[in-house]
């Protein structure tokens, strides 16, 4: 298969910034007729002057339409970014997070208007905390990060409640950078523990690590290599000994659905991407939702207001009477529009689609690393006598010793096949690391033509490698000059248009 | 039967596992151990067909009534707008919305341009020279300011106005606590709101890091002494933040033109729906100073070119300041973004020019001010409490010993009427008040209507 992206340009750019396409007076909007009475706005406090473009509709959409084609999504093809679970996103979460019942209702309503919208939430929420095994879920948080960032402080406040201040929370290095950054925000120092031969976290390191300092490890299990931590109950053990407490980066819950539970391997806090294992689009980075989960222990310190159900007068209501409540982290009551899509998304796959689910995207990806474990120029660096789970990390490094070509011009030369590269350089245990998670949604015939491609890819390293290093050529820009918009920033129109002037 | 949206039937999964020479499924599970497998299906309804699911959802969300059927006048952080049928229907063109994190540039130009935009469009509305691509919402953006000052001052203390939102003061404390932020508030002026210029002048020490103001304000008045708020601000050493929503700045100066030096919003009414108060849009937006630039938190999109010097292209900047790559010594923890909303708000904003978003914050601020007019002539109401000027928020107290703004709303709901927020808990030194919100869905009759909802409600003489 033969792939070239659309490319609107000319010599010098693609399809022109939506300021240079401006002309004086074109109209791309009609609205309703003032009220008599003026705005009564003192004139000191009115702007002189607003440069915004103008243009008219038909060529606002032509622009958007132009640049959407430039652009690579899920639905377009293979999307194996690991850590990112690109599965296919149902297009009717869409519409039903679309409808006028779901999208036109405001947060301050009065209760009894926006109980369909109270109801799916609780309803959600109990959903994921069967899955999750956890006592409790607050769909507040906005994405994953958000998520561990309120998992830190509710386990603060946990501590504090137990009259013990403690600074440190252990990360592997294997960790998302997530999780260090997560971790300081709410205050906490970052005590890094090593990985094994075996691609786990080191247990004896593990051990010497945890003391009564420690507030909680967070962990991902499936880690980022996309190995299942074996020794999951030994870890939990050694933190829970010491008074810690256990965090779930729920990044690869993707891996385990029905199979294991966070909650029954000793996790006390536990995050989910919605926008990851339960399919809501990433939309170009976001909005996605990053409900989390808790143990009993932890339930009352959770963010306000919480849903409650009145079983009396059959009613949900929100309750803000939490005295022990660590507050809130986002504004109103999480991403309702995304919460509706996962909601949806779980009906439509029941317990048994949901554990399919899994099941197939282990089987893809165990397939991708049996097929490529025997070609030459990727190899595995971790301990590859059992399974993995919905991802695998090969290194390039092999490939590099050999030709001089790195992950990276292995990545950037898959796309001039027509799919999107692999997460690289991650996790950074792994030197030229590409770390691929096809997903559940992936056909057979479409892990075959990933594999045959990056063979192809390794034999062109060989044979032309300039090739590889000039590559990605069938898309809409070739490589970008990185380093020179980082050293000499250009962040919008205005600032361009002052350094042209200077 | 195969699932819709798994590919590969289970005839073919055996084909795979017989080519991996695997014996079944559970074999690529034989890794998780034994105690902690769960050895029953999960609890959660059975699988529905598509058609089921939509009845299912569509039924429970029926129970609400969205503002397009009452009448809302709701507003305190998120507002309700028309929004052209073309935003809605752009971004969501697939391409934009089941893509990730454009950190492929060469395929991810679509997004990374309108992203840049985006970011464009906010530098216009808000005077200032650099904007990120988005923060969760309104809320967080005020957290991750008061922490981005706090590391280019090197400071502690932030001051907030009383009169800032409940809500949005929450989430700052969150913020606030985990590098011990002192948060200090400053009170205001009685008769008309205007934060207390001496309480100010006292508070800003040598150790304040920023002070936040929100403008217009959740009370919806506008701070008529803002340029002196700045100007004490700066001569301490400290940076101004401004709050803002960017509907207002279709009329109103642009925090850039009186001395800010870090601008937050909520972005959601710039083409994006209230959705129940999410996903909402935080903008972000800053000087272009290196101090400041260099610890902005999350995601910035720049112009460069190709490396071979010939097209223009865009590509993720400054990377180096994230979390992937500074792990706990990023600028902020924040990774997933609001970037689709982000896309909408600049679709929204180039639809509207220059021309069309003065006129819509015309309508928005003249709404108000008719509505105000109206509902203050009632015996027993005042509208608004504070003389200021306001844009398209305001107060609506009940003086009437024998009415709570509770009672009010209840006749008024009965009536498909959603009166104001009630804040009479948040803030009781006001007694028994609300806060309303008028944009250009409300026509003259809509307020009329509401006129004389509530004159009825309270028998009262007009």
């Amino acid at each position: 298969m033969k792939f070239k992206q659309a490319s609107w340009a000319n010599d010098a750019h693609l399809e022109p910034l939506v300021f240079e396409l401006s002309r004086a007076n074109r109209t791309g909007y009609t609205l309703p007729q003032k009220t008599p009475s003026g705005a009564n706005i003192p004139e000191n406090l009115v702007r002189k002057k607003l440069e915004l473009p103008e243009l008219s509709e038909p060529e606002i959409v032509r622009h958007y339409t132009r640049l959407s084609q430039m652009n690579y999504g899920v639905d377009s093809g293979f999307y194996p970014l690991g850590s990112c679970t690109m599965k296919y996103n149902p297009k009717i979460c869409e519409e039903l997070a679309a409808l006028e019942t779901a999208s036109r209702i405001h947060p301050y309503q009065d209760e009894g208007t926006i109980q369909g919208a109270l109801e799916l939430m609780y309803k959600l929420e109990r959903h994921l905390a069967e899955i999750a095994g956890v006592a409790r879920v607050c769909l507040h948080p906005s994405a994953g990060a958000h998520g561990e960032f309120l998992g830190m402080l509710l386990a603060r406040a946990y501590h504090k409640s137990k009259g013990k201040e403690r600074k440190e929370v252990i990360v592997p290095d294997s960790a998302h950078g997530t999780n260090f950054a997560s971790a300081a925000m709410a205050g906490f120092d970052v005590v890094v523990v090593p990985s094994n031969s075996k691609g786990r976290v080191d247990i004896g390191a593990l051990r010497k690590a945890v003391s009564k300092k420690t507030a909680a490890l967070m962990l991902t299990n499936p880690n980022t290599l996309g190995l299942f931590e074996d020794e999951i109950l030994k870890i939990a053990e050694a933190v829970h000994k010491v008074g810690g407490l256990l965090y779930y980066d729920g990044a690869n819950l993707n891996g385990i659905l029905g199979k294991t539970r966070p909650g029954d391997m000793g996790f006390d806090i536990v995050h989910f991407n919605l926008h990851k294992t339960f399919s809501t689009p990433h939309g170009g980075g976001g909005p996605g939702a990053g409900p989390i989960g808790v143990s009993r222990k932890l339930e009352k310190f959770l963010p306000v207001p919480v849903i409650e159900y009145n079983r009396k007068r059959r009613r949900y209501y929100l309750d803000y009477r939490r005295p022990h409540s660590i507050g809130k982290v986002k504004a109103f009551y999480g991403n309702f529009g995304v919460l509706v899509k996962a909601y949806a998304y779980i009906l439509l796959m029941g317990a048994s689609g949901l554990q399919e689910a899994t099941e197939a995207a282990v089987l893809n990806s165990n397939y991708i690393m049996h097929k490529l474990r025997g070609v030459s120029g990727y190899e595995l660096k971790f301990d590859a006598s059992g399974p993995c789970k919905h991802e695998i990390v090969f290194s390039a490094e092999p490939l590099k010793r050999e030709t001089g070509v790195t992950a990276r011009d292995v990545a950037k030369r898959l796309l001039d096949y027509g799919m999107h590269a692999p997460t690289y350089y991650f996790p950074p245990i792994v030197p030229e690391a590409l770390m691929i998670e096809p997903t559940e949604t992936e056909p057979k015939e479409e892990l075959d033509r990933f594999v045959e491609t990056l063979k192809a890819i390794a034999d062109e390293a060989r044979s032309d490698p300039e090739k590889l290093r000039s590559a990605p050529t069938q898309t809409a820009v070739g490589r970008l000059d990185e380093v020179k918009a980082s050293r000499e920033p250009i962040l919008s129109w205005r600032m361009y248009r002052k350094l042209a002037k200077q | 039967m195969g699932h819709p949206y798994i590919p590969n039937t289970h005839e073919i999964r055996e084909q795979m596992l017989d080519e991996m020479g695997v014996a079944s499924i559970d074999e690529l599970f034989a890794d998780i151990p034994e105690k902690i497998r769960l050895k029953r299906e999960l609890k959660l309804p059975k699988q529905m067909s598509e058609l089921e699911v939509k009845r299912h959802v569509r039924a429970m969300l029926a129970k609400n009534e969205p503002f397009t059927k009452m009448l809302s006048f709701l507003g305190g952080g998120v507002w309700p707008h028309h929004i052209p049928s073309h935003v809605q229907s752009l971004v969501q063109r697939s391409e934009f919305l089941t893509s990730y994190t454009p950190y492929q540039a060469e395929v991810s130009q679509g997004m990374l341009q309108a992203l840049f935009e985006y970011q464009s469009v906010v530098c216009e509305l808000t005077g200032m020279d650099v904007a990120n691509a988005s923060m969760y919402d309104w809320a967080t953006a005020i957290g991750e300011a008061a922490l981005m000052c706090a590391r280019v001052t090197g400071r502690k203390k932030v001051l907030v106005p009383e009169l800032i939102s409940p809500e949005r003061f929450a989430v700052l404390q969150n913020y606030a606590a985990g590098p011990g932020l002192e948060l200090v508030k400053l009170g205001y002026d009685w008769s008309t709101g205007q934060l207390d210029m001496s309480q100010l002048r006292a508070g800003l020490g040598q150790d304040v890091a920023c002070v936040y103001v929100e403008n217009p304000s959740y009370f919806g008045f506008l701070e008529t002494q803002i340029e002196e708020i700045a100007n004490a601000t700066h001569n301490a050493g400290a940076l101004l933040v401004v709050g803002v929503n960017p509907i207002s700045l279709g009329l109103l100066k642009a925090p850039g033109d009186y001395g800010a030096d870090i601008v937050v919003g909520e972005g959601q009414p710039l083409g994006n729906p209230a959705s129940f108060g999410g996903p909402t849009l935080g903008i972000f937006a800053c000087r272009d100073d290196q101090k400041l630039v260099r610890q902005i938190p999350g995601r910035l999109i720049g112009m460069t070119t190709t490396l071979d010097g010939k097209m223009r292209g865009f590509t993720m900047v400054l990377q180096t300041r994230e979390q992937h790559i500074r792990r706990e010594r990023a600028t902020s923890n924040i990774c997933s973004n609001e970037a689709l909303c982000a896309v909408a708000a600049a679709i929204y904003a180039v639809s509207l020019g220059p021309r069309g978003l003065r006129e819509l914050a015309e309508i928005c601020a003249a709404n108000a001010s008719y509505a105000m007019k109206k509902l203050d002539a009632i015996d027993g109401l005042e509208a608004p409490i504070f003389t200021s000027p306001h844009f398209n928020e305001f107060t609506l107290r009940c003086t009437h010993p024998k009415f709570t703004v509770e009672n009010l709303n209840t006749k008024l709901l009965k009536q498909g009427i959603q009166g104001g927020k009630p804040i009479s808990k948040e803030f009781p030194e006001f007694g028994e008040t609300a806060i309303l919100c008028t944009t250009e869905l409300h026509t003259k009759e809509n307020i009329d209507r509401l006129v004389d909802a509530v004159a009825e409600a309270m028998g009262a003489r007009r």
